[in-house]
């Protein structure tokens, strides 16, 4: 019986491996190798032209054609830009409410708290048509600054949420000891209640970013050429071309999709509650 | 003891960017699009809003198309969230044991929920090609021909389902992991003594205890799935016709393909309504959920 389960198991999660898989083994296929039948699993010729292509595309016909960087590299350096700033704001605000939410009678607290979660539920596709109107007039669209606000406003509700979660679970009691020792309120929250809260910071930090990289609604609307995010960038490669080569896409896809799954691996203690907005502790 | 600072300000300061902030680019906006969805107004024209009263709302009530997007997304998002329920709870219940290489395991499983949803989405489109695509090669292991999975009115739905299923199981895993690794031992042992059933321990052990969790589990995805547009996007842009068209994707369409602004918003206010609906059901659920020691 346990036997059986075992195997049971191991199907499961060879089929859930298998995609990931595929990816990277695609990722180093030539093109004829991509569309042979049956599908090559471990045998093919190693190559690596996909990944070369994913940075420059060749430019010309015949012997006038050369090498010319892609759109790509520029692309994730918008990504890196707006997904590091945008974090770091984020966690920063959401740390300062947080502690505040946690440690404070707020009139009408309860009511602030869900209106800033009621944010988060918002489909992205609703919010983003008067953002794309109010963005054109404040000339906000296609600006790094206006995507970074965005994205920061995009997190803000888990960061309050998870951080005020964070803090909840200090007692009150180090702070009120540390003000009778003559320090501040500013002072205990800086010196006493923050360096108790770096891994609650790293995590929810992790989680916004991961988020802000990940997101295309936005990113597809509200930018062009000089701020476009990675995820619109694949999504225009494949969606707009006929004869799609899925080894480049499949590179692209690669070298944006390690960091995430790098990070996650770092998170793992806080999946749980990363995932559920800090309503279940784990 | 000087104070330089009064609880207050510290308070004040604290808090006022992030309601600034939420208020600049979550309520202004939603006010101004209140006022556009009575209105023709449209981005690319150069005309000025012309004030058109219910007009928006009517032709959207009245018109059939709208609430096939609206049926589409309900397909989905019970047969996804359905089948990923069972599943992660399924797989949880084996996974719920000490055994190599536990660890590592579980992060590559849980790996795909942290995933851009577009990009999985575009890669499955090469996963599930009628011609290359690797699932109707292990497909034709068992002798079924090929299926033109993404190509196919019927099939296509199903595809969605079975990409989000991917993607979106570990989140059930994850959340039945957590419900079952809170039970304490004692109770199993316990019913060992009184030789219950393995139904039985499951039935009045395991699911009483963990359904507080699983409910939020389901919640979190309903929600989700609701709202879902970048995987659907990526894997059939909605195709093909409307069969796997959501509500967003409809909105994407109208907003952005039409430019129809003014009639836009005003569907994205018909969607906000039915969301503010299920999300105030969803937080009396959760805070009943949580008051019941369940959180």
């Amino acid at each position: 019986m346990k036997v059986f389960w075992s195997i049971i198991l191991i199907v499961i999660v060879v089929i859930y491996i298998f995609p990931l898989f595929w990816m990277i083994s695609s990722s180093f296929k030539t093109r004829v190798e991509i569309f042979s039948m049956p599908p090559k699993f471990f045998k093919f010729d190693f190559t690596l032209k996909n990944y070369r292509r994913v940075f420059y595309k060749v430019s010309g016909w015949g012997k006038f054609a050369r090498e010319v960087p892609s759109e790509f590299p520029r692309s994730l350096l918008n990504s890196a830009i707006i997904t590091g700033f945008s974090t770091l704001l984020a966690v920063i605000l959401g740390t300062l409410s947080g502690y505040a939410f946690s440690r404070f009678e707020i009139p009408g607290k309860s009511d602030l708290l869900f209106f800033i979660l009621s944010t988060r539920m918002l489909p992205s596709m609703v919010i983003v048509v008067p953002i794309f109107v109010m963005y054109k007039k404040l000339h906000l669209f296609n600006t790094y600054h206006g995507m970074i606000i965005l994205y920061i406003v995009f997190n803000l509700s888990f960061s309050v949420w998870m951080m005020k979660g964070f803090i909840d679970e200090i007692p009150k009691e180090y702070e009120e000891a540390a003000m009778c020792d003559g320090y501040t309120r500013f002072q205990a929250f800086w010196k006493i209640i923050l360096p108790q809260t770096y891994a609650g910071i790293a995590a929810t930090a992790v989680f916004c970013g991961i988020t802000a990289w990940n997101e295309y609604v936005f990113a597809l609307i509200l930018t062009s050429e000089e701020t476009k995010t990675v995820p619109p960038t694949i999504a225009g490669n494949v969606l707009k071309t006929t004869g799609v080569n899925w080894g480049e896409v499949a590179a692209a896809s690669l070298i944006f999709l390690v960091p995430v799954i790098i990070f996650t691996f770092f998170v793992r203690k806080y999946l749980l509650r990363g995932v559920t907005f800090g309503t279940i502790k784990g | 003891m000087k104070k330089i600072m009064s609880d207050r300000t510290l308070v004040l300061l604290f808090i006022l960017p992030t309601i600034l902030l939420l208020v600049f680019i979550v309520v202004y906006p939603l006010i101004w699009s209140l006022f556009l969805s009575f209105t023709d107004y449209s981005v690319v024209g150069t005309e000025k809003p012309h004030f058109v009263g219910i007009r928006n709302f009517a032709e959207l009530i009245s018109d059939k198309y709208i609430w096939l997007h609206f049926r589409n997304t309900a397909k989905y998002t019970v047969m996804a969230v359905a089948i990923q329920f069972f599943l992660g709870l399924g797989i949880a219940l084996l996974l719920n044991r000490e055994f190599m290489g536990r660890g590592i395991l579980l992060t590559l499983m849980l790996a795909p929920m942290m995933l851009s949803p577009i990009v999985v989405g575009l890669f499955w489109r090469y996963i599930l090609d009628a011609n290359w695509g690797v699932l109707n090669y292990f497909l034709s292991w068992f002798k079924i021909g090929k299926i033109a999975w993404l190509g196919d009115e019927k099939t296509a739905m199903i595809s969605l389902v079975i990409v989000d299923t991917w993607m979106w199981t570990p989140f059930m895993i994850l959340i039945s992991l957590a419900g079952l690794s809170a039970i304490p031992k004692e109770l199993y042992e316990a019913a060992e003594v009184d030789r219950a059933s393995a139904w039985f321990r499951f039935r009045h052990i395991t699911l009483p205890l963990i359904s507080p969790l699983l409910l939020i589990g389901l919640l979190f995805r309903t929600m989700d799935a609701f709202k879902m547009f970048d995987l659907a996007w990526g894997l059939t842009q909605g195709g093909p016709g409307t069969a796997t068209s959501t509500i967003s994707i409809a909105l994407y369409r109208m907003a952005f393909q039409n430019f129809e602004t003014g009639k836009s918003c005003a569907f994205a206010y018909i969607i906000l309504i039915i969301i503010i609906g299920m999300s105030n059901i969803y937080i009396n659920l959760l805070n009943r959920i949580q008051a019941r020691g369940g959180g």
